[in-house]
C-alpha cells in the first residue's frame, strides 16, 4: 500500500518537472540548433551543436545593448525602490499616525492596478519632461509598483523586531541614523533581500511600460525580443538563445535569496 | 538622582492608562512597582524613563523639568520583560555598547569593565558568543549586565525574571538584591508578585487600575496597607476578605463568631467612628493554622480544595464566616469535604471600614 502510494507520488512528481521544464529544455535545446534544423526536423537534441547563436547576441550590439540597459534599469528601480521603501516601512510599523492604515492599504491598491491603466499618462508625462527613451524613465514607471511591494515586505520584517530594540539603543544613546544602519539593518536583511528580489522580478519582466517609454537608446531586452520579426522570416535560434540568457539573471538572483524568501514566507510575507 | 513626577497622567486615545499622580523616587534606594497586570507599571515606568511623555504634568529629574526630554538625552537604563539585546552582536559588544557610546573609556578600561560585569553575572564565558545562542535565562543577564554597565543614575527594570523558571528567578533575585544593594543608582522594579517585593525591600508602591494606592517602605506598606485594594494588591494568595459589623468590643462575623479586637491605638477609632456599620475584616491566608494556640478564635467549615504549592498547602475552605484560603506550612493532605477548623488569632487581622480604609492592622512586635 504504501510502496504503491510512493510509486504514484513519484510519479506524478517526475510528471509534474516535466510537464514545468519542458519548455526551457526546449528553449535551451533550440537555442544550440541552427534555424534550418529547427525548421527542418524534430529532434530532441541538437544535430548540428552551435554557439553561433549566443555568438550573434554577445557581438551585435542592438541584442547586447537591450540586456545593458535592463540591468540598468532594474538597479535603478531595484536601489531607489528600497532606499524609499525602508524609512516607510519603518514609519508604518513603528509609529501610527493619522490614517495610517488607510495609506498603507491604498499603497497596496497601487501594485493592483494593471500597469497598462498608467501608460497614458507616463507617456505624456515623460514626453513633456524630456525623460522619454532614457534608463531612469523606465525605473521612475516601475517604482509606482515596486515600492508598494517593497513597503509591504519589508513592514512584515520590521513588525517582527521587537520595538523594545529600537528603544533600547535609544537608551544606550544611539543616533536614528547609527541605530538604524548598524543595528536594525541587520537584523532584517533579508527582507531587504526578499524586497529587492520581487523588485527586480517585476522591473525584469515587465513589457508594456519599458516598451512604450523607450525607443532606441534605453531599449530593454524584452522588447528587442518581441521586435525580431525581420525580412528574412524569424530568427529562431537566436531568439531561443536570447530566452536562455533573459532566464539567468532571475536564476542567479533567486539563487541568492532563496533562504531569505523560504524566510519571508514563514513571516507571513511574500 | 532625585525624580519626581508632578500631577502625571497618561491617556492613550480615550482609555486612561494612568490617572494623575504625584510621585517622588525614593533616591539611592530600591522601589518596586507592585500591581497586577493592566495596573500601569509599565506606563508609569515608561514616563519616569522618557520613552513616552506623558499626557499631562511634569517630570522633573533634580528638579529640573525633564517632560519632553527624549530618553537619549537622559542617563537611564531599562530592563524589559523580554529578553532584548541586540540580535547581530557578540555579547561582549552588546554589554560595551553603550560604553563604547559614551565614548570616555579606553579599550583596556572598557574591556576590564565589560569583564568585571560578566563575571558579577556569570556570563564570562559566552563574551564571544550571540545572543541567540545563549538560554534565556542567560539573555536576560546579557541585558541586565548592558543595563549595569552604564552606571545611569536611574535604573528600571519591567518584570525581568518573569519570563524565566523558578529556580533561575530566585538565583537571579538574590543576585539583584545584592547588586542593588552595592550601586547607588535609583531602581525602579515592578512585579506582579508581592514576595519579590518582600525580598528586594527597599520601598514599595501598590498599583492597581492606573493609580499609585500607596508608597512607603516596603515592610510598612505590607504590614499596614491603607486600604482594601492594596491588602489585595499585596498579598498572595490573596487576602481573605470576611463582612463583619462592629459589636460590643469586638467585630461580629457570620455564623456567630466573633472577635475581640484587642485594646490599642487604633480601636477607639473602630468604636467611635463606626458604630453598627459594616466593616471588611482581612485575615491573611498565613494568619489561618490548623493547631490552636491560646486566644486563638475557631472557624468550622468544609475543605473545598487543598493545593500543594512548593513546601505550602493552600486550603480552600467554606467557612462559616465565609470561604477562607489557608496557606498552612509543610505537605498536608485533607480529604474533600470533610469538617475542618482553622484557628486564627485574633491580633493578626486587619479591619477596615465601609470605604475600605483601614481601621486596624495587626501589632508586630519590634514595629515603631
Amino acid at each position: 500500500m504504501n510502496e504503491a502510494r510512493f510509486r504514484w507520488r513519484t510519479l506524478f512528481l517526475l510528471a509534474y518537472l516535466l510537464f514545468a521544464l519542458l519548455p526551457i529544455y526546449w528553449m535551451v535545446n533550440m537555442s544550440f540548433k541552427t534555424n534550418q534544423e529547427i525548421l527542418a526536423s524534430f529532434t530532441l537534441l541538437p544535430q548540428q551543436f552551435t554557439w553561433a547563436n549566443y555568438a550573434t547576441i554577445f557581438t551585435d550590439a542592438s541584442w547586447y545593448s537591450g540586456y545593458i540597459n535592463s540591468l540598468i534599469y532594474v538597479a535603478i528601480n531595484m536601489v531607489i525602490s528600497i532606499a524609499v521603501a525602508l524609512p516607510a516601512a519603518y514609519a508604518f510599523s513603528r509609529y501610527s499616525f493619522l490614517g495610517d492604515k488607510h495609506v498603507f492599504f491604498w499603497l497596496l491598491t497601487n501594485r493592483m492596478t494593471p500597469p497598462a491603466v498608467f501608460l497614458l499618462p507616463f507617456f505624456q508625462l515623460y514626453t513633456t519632461l524630456g525623460l522619454m527613451d532614457t534608463h531612469i524613465a523606465v525605473a521612475l514607471a516601475h517604482l509606482v509598483f515596486n515600492v508598494p511591494l517593497a513597503v509591504w515586505i519589508l513592514e512584515g520584517f520590521m513588525s517582527g523586531v521587537p520595538r523594545e530594540i529600537d528603544e533600547t539603543a535609544y537608551i544606550d544613546g544611539y543616533s536614528f541614523p547609527r541605530f538604524f544602519l548598524t543595528l536594525f539593518l541587520p537584523l532584517i536583511k533579508s527582507g531587504v533581500g526578499v524586497a529587492a528580489f520581487f523588485c527586480f522580478m517585476f522591473s525584469w519582466v515587465e513589457l508594456l511600460l519599458a516598451r512604450t517609454l523607450t525607443s532606441v537608446d534605453a531599449k530593454p531586452i524584452v522588447s528587442v525580443m518581441t521586435r525580431t520579426v525581420s525580412a528574412s522570416g524569424m530568427d529562431w535560434a537566436v531568439l531561443a538563445a536570447a530566452g536562455t540568457l533573459t532566464i539567468l539573471p532571475g536564476a542567479v538572483v533567486i539563487w541568492f535569496v532563496r533562504h531569505y524568501i523560504a524566510k519571508g514566507f514563514a513571516m507571513g510575507r511574500v | 538622582m532625585r525624580l519626581t513626577l508632578e500631577g502625571v497622567a497618561k491617556r492613550v486615545g480615550a482609555a486612561t492608562h494612568l490617572y494623575p499622580l504625584d510621585f517622588a523616587l525614593q533616591p539611592h534606594a530600591v522601589t518596586v512597582l507592585l500591581g497586577a497586570t493592566q495596573a500601569g507599571k509599565t506606563t508609569l515606568m515608561r514616563l519616569m524613563a522618557g520613552l513616552d511623555a506623558p499626557s499631562q504634568g511634569r517630570v522633573r529629574v533634580d528638579g529640573e523639568d525633564v517632560t519632553g526630554r527624549s530618553v537619549r538625552e537622559r542617563n537611564v537604563a531599562m530592563v524589559y520583560q523580554q529578553f532584548i539585546n541586540y540580535p547581530s552582536m557578540r555579547v561582549f559588544d552588546n554589554i560595551a555598547s553603550p560604553l563604547k557610546l559614551r565614548g570616555d573609556l579606553d579599550r583596556a578600561a572598557l574591556d576590564r569593565r565589560v569583564r568585571e560585569l560578566a563575571g558579577k553575572l556569570h556570563i564570562e564565558p559566552f563574551l564571544d558568543r550571540l545572543p541567540a545562542e545563549l538560554s534565556g535565562g542567560q539573555q536576560q543577564r546579557v541585558a541586565l549586565a548592558r543595563a549595569l554597565a552604564k552606571q545611569a543614575p536611574l535604573m528600571l527594570l519591567d518584570e525581568p525574571l518573569v519570563n524565566l523558571d523558578y529556580k533561575l528567578r530566585e538565583e537571579l533575585r538574590e543576585e539583584l538584591s545584592a547588586l542593588f544593594a552595592s550601586g547607588d543608582s535609583t531602581v525602579v522594579y515592578a512585579t506582579t508578585e508581592p514576595t519579590e517585593a518582600l525580598l528586594l525591600g527597599g520601598y514599595t508602591a501598590v498599583l492597581d487600575a492606573g493609580e499609585v494606592l500607596q508608597y512607603g517602605p516596603t515592610a510598612e506598606v505590607f504590614h499596614r496597607p491603607h486600604s482594601i485594594r492594596v491588602a489585595r494588591a499585596f498579598s498572595d494568595p490573596p487576602i481573605n476578605l470576611l463582612k463583619g459589623r462592629v459589636a460590643e468590643s469586638g467585630i461580629q462575623l457570620a455564623g456567630e463568631v466573633r472577635l475581640a479586637v484587642r485594646a490599642s491605638a487604633d480601636a477607639p477609632a473602630l468604636e467611635g467612628d463606626t458604630p453598627e456599620a459594616g466593616v471588611t475584616v482581612g485575615v491573611r491566608a498565613s494568619a489561618l493554622r490548623v493547631r490552636p494556640r491560646s486566644g486563638d478564635v475557631a472557624l468550622t467549615g468544609r475543605v473545598e480544595l487543598a493545593e500543594i504549592s512548593g513546601s505550602d498547602t493552600f486550603v480552600h475552605v467554606a467557612a462559616a464566616v465565609g470561604p477562607l484560603v489557608a496557606q498552612l506550612t509543610g505537605v498536608h493532605y485533607f480529604e474533600l469535604g470533610a469538617a475542618i477548623t482553622l484557628y486564627l488569632d485574633p491580633s493578626q487581622i486587619y479591619v477596615f471600614d465601609a470605604r475600605g480604609d483601614l481601621l486596624v492592622a495587626p501589632q508586630r512586635p519590634g514595629a515603631r
